[in-house]
């Protein structure tokens, strides 16, 4: 069963962000299924649906590698389980 | 992708910028049991029984937490009311059981554990008065036990011997706890129409028509709502403001449902019911007083507060009943003084009296909560205002409730402390004139017309 997350990075637009956040996906065996990349509220956001096996690469595993993607960047990079939006957005 | 970037950046602002949070996962458990004749055995078994079925509570919590990015800020445990299971003891004292149910919570990680209640607005049960009598020494002896005690139902009408008795109560555990600012009071409720799937505290129960395990849900939420009626125009009308909170009440309340959801399926337990309270806490923002003047009182307790929150009630309610089918609990928004730094403002600038604030609950969920009084205020003093409280419920048919904190050696304008959640408060003024004859008469308050419903 492929888990759907969703990565959302945060923060100043700078060189390199969507290599580092894909490469550390990459190497955890996600999938990148879309990706949109907009200026919300000043704010640079780019956000990611990501799909990978959870029973090869624990979900905290993406969280940590991703969070370690961030703090490098000086942005905010977060995983969240796509259900949290769909919950929140869709009747 | 289905779901666009700015509804991804709303969600991450709400939680970082407006302390969207789930306030509570209350995992319900029947003691049922564990009732046994010897006092010392039937505390072994509160405290293996609580500490193996929540076991796992707060780790998975927090586990939902960090995979969908939404703090949930209390993992806490109600149990059933345990005057049920004490009656199978003769023994007089039931502290044990406090002090079991304490260590449990203290063992799995909970902040507080609900449920050293009693039901008593028919009649005062012989286990039931050794629970209400033991109430100040298990609350003064314990850190994360809460009691709750029921004096009235609209079907019953109102126990008055026992508000009576219940304020009584209240003067002696504040007193028994004078030198913490009266803390045992602040862990003690008295309810009208007590529900069975409470998750807040300190009314948390598990009710006998529960099954024996349960998580309950209570939403939160007040900075969110604060933001969206604040980036309205200020000519915007009600009805426009009532659209806005109804609609960021249903996100709110699909979150709740979602941890809901989650939670009772990595316990194996059953999904109870999703509470639609918003609940303040003492940070700066997160604050329902904030809301009702961004609603367009200038300050809560002024006229027009009462206006306000009925609106504010009303549409978190049509939101969350669109975001939920399993509503349940208190499902009202809460105004405690000591936890919602707005209260406390509008106290200190004297806008907000103990009259308004039994105004506001005839709108709204628990009505006079978390409220520091003088210590020196009369028993007699204490039962009317509990009565009054219960008579809006009863006549009312919805829950009422009063947590009372009558700060021993404290005035009026004193602040009593009593840290994290439970805040801090300003010693409100008390009207001198109350019913002492009134309530020196006991027995019973009839029930109103309006419990004939068969």
């Amino acid at each position: 069963m492929q888990t759907r997350a969703i990565v959302s990075v945060l923060g100043d637009d700078r060189v390199g962000i969507v290599a580092a956040v894909a490469t550390s996906l990459a190497e955890r065996g996600a999938n990148i299924e879309d990706i949109r990349q907009s200026i919300v509220g000043g704010l640079f956001s780019m956000t990611m649906l990501a799909t990978f096996d959870e029973d090869a690469t624990p979900f905290e595993s993406v969280q940590r590698a991703l969070t370690e993607v961030g703090e490098r960047l000086g942005v905010q990079v977060t995983l969240q389980r796509e259900d949290v939006f769909r919950y929140m957005h869709r009747i | 992708m289905d779901i666009t970037p700015e509804e991804i950046v709303e969600t991450l602002l709400m939680v970082e910028q407006q302390n969207l949070d789930i306030r509570t996962v209350t995992l319900g458990l029947s003691l049922a049991s564990c009732a046994d004749p010897d006092m010392e055995v039937m505390a072994r078994k509160v405290y293996e029984h609580v500490t193996q079925r929540a076991e796992r509570l707060v780790p998975a919590a927090e586990a939902i937490e960090r995979e969908y990015g939404i703090p949930i800020t209390n993992k806490r445990i109600s149990v059933t009311p345990i005057a049920s299971i004490a009656a199978a003891s003769r023994a007089s004292d039931v502290t044990p059981l406090a002090l079991a149910l304490d260590r449990a919570a203290c063992e799995v990680g909970v902040d507080f554990i609900g449920g050293f209640s009693a039901l008593v607005h028919k009649g005062i049960g012989e286990a039931d008065a050794r629970v209400i009598d033991a109430m100040p020494r298990a609350l003064a002896s314990t850190q994360r036990v809460c009691a709750s005690v029921n004096v009235a139902t609209t079907r019953a009408g109102m126990n008055m011997d026992a508000i009576l008795r219940m304020a009584g109560v209240i003067l002696a555990a504040a007193a028994a706890t004078a030198q913490r600012d009266s803390i045992a009071a602040a862990k003690l409720v008295v309810f009208a129409n007590m529900v069975e799937d409470n998750p807040f505290m300190a009314g948390a129960v598990h009710g006998a028509g529960e099954p024996d395990a349960v998580i309950n849900v209570g939403i939160s939420g007040p900075g969110v709502v604060r933001a969206v009626v604040a980036a309205l125009p200020r000519d915007a009308d009600l009805t426009a403001v009532a659209e806005a909170i109804k609609a960021t009440s249903f996100k709110i309340t699909r979150a709740g449902e979602l941890v809901a959801r989650e939670a009772a399926r990595r316990l194996g337990v059953s999904m109870g019911i999703v509470d639609l309270s918003l609940a303040p806490t003492p940070a700066k923002g997160d604050s329902v007083a904030d809301i009702l003047e961004a609603i367009g009182v200038k300050r809560v307790g002024g006229p027009g507060t009462t206006t306000a929150l009925a609106l504010l009630n009303d549409a978190v309610k049509k939101g969350g009943a669109m975001g939920t089918s399993s509503v349940g609990g208190l499902s009202g928004a809460f105004i405690p003084v000591s936890e919602d730094a707005g209260m406390i403002r509008a106290v200190r600038d004297g806008a907000l009296t103990l009259e308004k604030l039994e105004a506001m609950c005839s709108v709204c969920s628990v009505g006079l909560d978390m409220i520091a009084i003088p210590g020196d205020t009369p028993v007699e003093t204490i039962a009317a205002i509990i009565a009054d409280v219960c008579a809006i419920g009863v006549i009312n048919s919805k829950t009422t409730a009063a947590r009372l904190i009558p700060a021993s050696g404290k005035k009026v304008g004193d602040l009593v402390e009593f840290g994290g959640l439970l805040g801090r408060a300003p010693v409100m003024d008390v009207n001198p004139w109350a019913g002492s004859v009134l309530m020196r008469r006991g027995g019973r308050f009839p029930a109103p017309l309006s419990s004939l419903r068969n």
